[in-house]
């Protein structure tokens, strides 16, 4: 059952189940959201290529789960904004708080602002552009994507990540476990200018500026010694 | 030298005594330590000896209570989850449930024979930390999606294909763990269902990654709740750290239902020291939890309670919900009935350093029942659909047995057991599970006798 979308949503007089009811039975087209007021799930479980735009900001989990959707947030979001994202994009213009991102295994999610500790938590494959700074313990154990920084980075980026790809313009306050600085090669400064031109921000950083960090790789496997093995063999000097 | 000493010298059997403290469990263990430089990795459950539901009996009808017919007389076992909230709620024709164990961890043929067998049962199977996969969604009519703190695998289409959601905040075997997948079972399916290299050794997150604490559970659930449209009830599974709390935050983050997982739960690979040191046996968990239901009157009404850790027989599934659960799952107990530890195969366990009866080694992937493992000419040993039958006819067992010792105490359903039919064995078991040391009134800790 496809549904079409009304114009607007007022959540003054509109409960967030009823919204949410709406937008996932609607199958295409675009609607406002009005006086979010900090609501939580505003959006949340997206599956059709809608445009909704929220005028104000929201709580926890706003887009979580999005897929298709295009979610556009005039204002701030709180914790887990747009977490699990499997496609669509998810902007906000002011800051995002803990765990923006988290999870997710694609799409793209922007955040104009500053976005808070752990960002980028345990991505994989989601793409996250963040024009300001990003808290402490981003894409911890971030297993595949890209995130990039045009700010700061916050301490330990990267701790115990995999395979995915960090890209910081600013400073790092230090880095995670078994996280390093890698060399940034031309396919590296592609990436970022493709994700500065899908983030609208071609105009605020030169990919050149950027640096790239990732995984040592060295906490992939246990360290096993077997000294009764080399002992057998006569490895042992 | 006189004769006596002689004698003393000629007896050396003092020369074969073991030490208890270092028995040779220990001193095999610290050998294998200082060889490797690794602690010990494996599977099963705890092995030392715990306080268990054996440490109960019931005590059955006599002049001031009337028993029920054994054979023939009904006898509910149906449970029925999330009534209160969800469109669909969980409806379980026996009160044995099929825990979550990941297709990674187990082969997937493994996974279709629990599938087959708890869907002939009526019971639920549950998915594990690594998403779901077509067979098991396809083979089990009752499917549990874990929500775990990796979230790999994480897939809101399959949530929406879910029975339920049980957002996994600990198991019994390792509470305050994540999960752990050694590298010889991160194929490349595996690998790519957790978007994780090839090989690598598997260590999961212990934290989920986008809350922290009851107050954010509740704003998650209720995220949950809207993506999935409140279609589905959402359990809230805890390793039996501090069930009394832990269940009383589980309700206040509005789960409809709470599994308690007692430390002798099963996992396909923890630490040993993790396993065996952590977390409370589940004897001494389950009344805590009741305590917390009651407390806010939710107990037997619209809060289920499943108990979980070292069930093993219809009287343990009885007992379980004599204390106060509504039902019981099992993990190690099910894959034992579709082959795991099967005699027949002994000389392969004991190829493997192991024999039947003691294998735990399903870190390495190497099962020779092919349960365990992603050899994919291991796990073609395990015919699902004989697995299935097996489970089906071991989950019947525990049913029937249930229900006798429900009837034998007067009951026409299962949930009407309750603790006042039981009696301890141990002074431990009696505090624990607070019934009284049998032939007595006294439940240690408690003043008074009961009334």
């Amino acid at each position: 059952m496809s549904l079409a979308l009304p114009d607007t949503f007022d959540l003054a007089d509109t409960t967030v189940r009823e919204l949410n009811r709406s937008l996932h039975l609607a199958e295409g087209g675009s609607c406002t959201v009005l006086n979010p007021r900090g609501a939580h799930s505003v959006a949340a479980g997206l599956t059709s290529p809608i445009d909704v735009t929220v005028d104000g900001s929201v709580g926890y989990y706003c887009a979580g789960m999005n897929q298709q959707a295009t979610v556009h947030v005039n204002g701030n979001a709180s914790t887990g904004l747009a977490e699990n994202i499997m496609s669509g994009t998810v902007r906000v213009t002011g800051n995002a708080t803990m765990s923006a991102g988290a999870t997710g295994h694609g799409g793209l999610v922007v955040v104009e602002g500053n976005a808070g500790a752990r960002c980028g938590i345990s991505m994989k494959g989601v793409d996250i552009v963040v024009g300001g700074n990003v808290g402490h313990m981003s894409a911890f154990m971030a297993q595949a994507g890209n995130l990039v920084v045009l700010g700061n980075a916050g301490d330990d980026l990267g701790d115990s990540l995999y395979e995915a790809r960090l890209f910081v313009r600013g400073t790092v306050a230090s880095l995670g476990a078994d996280a390093v600085e890698k060399e940034m090669g031309p396919e590296h400064l592609g990436i970022v200018a493709d994700l500065l031109e899908k983030a609208d921000m071609s105009d605020a950083a030169n990919p050149s500026e950027f640096r790239r960090y990732g995984t040592a790789r060295q906490l992939y496997n246990f360290h096993i010694d077997d000294i009764d093995a080399e002992l057998a063999t006569g490895a042992t000097p | 030298m006189t004769d006596g000493m002689m004698d003393g010298m000629t007896d050396r059997s003092w020369q074969h005594r073991e030490s208890y403290t270092f028995d040779r469990h220990v001193i095999a263990e610290i050998r294998r330590a200082a060889n490797t430089g690794i602690y010990r990795i494996r599977g099963f459950g705890a092995k030392r000896p715990l306080p268990t539901l054996d440490d109960l009996v019931f005590l059955g009808a006599s002049m001031s209570r009337y028993p029920l017919e054994g054979y023939r007389e009904a006898c509910g076992t149906d449970v029925i989850i999330g009534a209160e909230r969800a469109e669909r709620p969980v409806r379980l024709k026996i009160p044995v449930t099929i825990a979550g164990m990941s297709f990674g961890s187990l082969s997937a043929q493994a996974k279709e024979a629990l599938g087959r067998g708890a869907s002939v049962a009526g019971t639920s199977t549950t998915t594990g930390d690594g998403g779901m996969t077509q067979e098991e969604r396809g083979h089990s009519e009752t499917l549990v999606y874990q929500y775990l703190p990796s979230r790999y695998g994480m897939n809101p289409d399959d949530l929406r294909k879910a029975d339920a959601i049980e957002v996994v905040v600990g198991q019994g075997a390792k509470p305050g763990g994540g999960g752990m997948l050694m590298g010889q079972k991160i194929t490349e399916r595996v690998g790519e269902m957790r978007t994780l290299p090839v090989g690598i050794d598997q260590r999961s997150a212990c934290r989920h990654p986008d809350w922290t604490g009851p107050d954010d559970l509740e704003i998650k659930i209720q995220e949950l709740r809207e993506i999935t449209d409140w279609q589905i009830p959402i359990y809230i599974k805890v390793g039996a750290a501090r069930p009394f709390y832990d269940t009383a935050l589980a309700v206040k983050a509005g789960a409809d239902c709470v599994v308690v997982d007692g430390m002798q739960g099963g996992t396909a690979a923890t630490q040993d020291v993790f396993i065996e040191h952590v977390g409370i046996p589940t004897i001494a968990a389950i009344p805590e939890a009741v305590r917390a239901l009651q407390e806010l009157d939710v107990h037997r009404g619209s809060v289920k309670l499943i108990a979980a850790g070292g069930i093993r027989s219809g009287a343990d599934v009885a007992k379980a919900l004599a204390l106060g659960a509504d039902a019981v799952s099992i993990g190690t107990a099910a894959l034992i009935a579709i082959g795991d530890n099967d005699p027949g195969l002994d000389d392969e366990y004991r190829a493997l350093g192991s024999a039947a009866g003691a294998w735990e080694d399903y870190q390495d992937g190497t099962d020779p029942a092919g349960i365990t493992t992603q050899n994919p000419e291991l796990s073609a040993r395990l015919d699902p659909v004989i697995g299935g039958r097996r489970l089906a006819n071991y989950l019947q067992v525990l049913t029937l047995e249930a229900q006798t010792l429900a009837r034998a105490n007067g009951k026409s359903h299962v949930h009407n057991l309750e603790p006042e039919d039981l009696a301890a064995l141990t002074v431990e078991a009696a505090a624990m599970a607070g019934v009284p040391l049998a032939g007595t009134s006294w439940i240690p800790g408690r003043d008074g006798p009961r009334n």
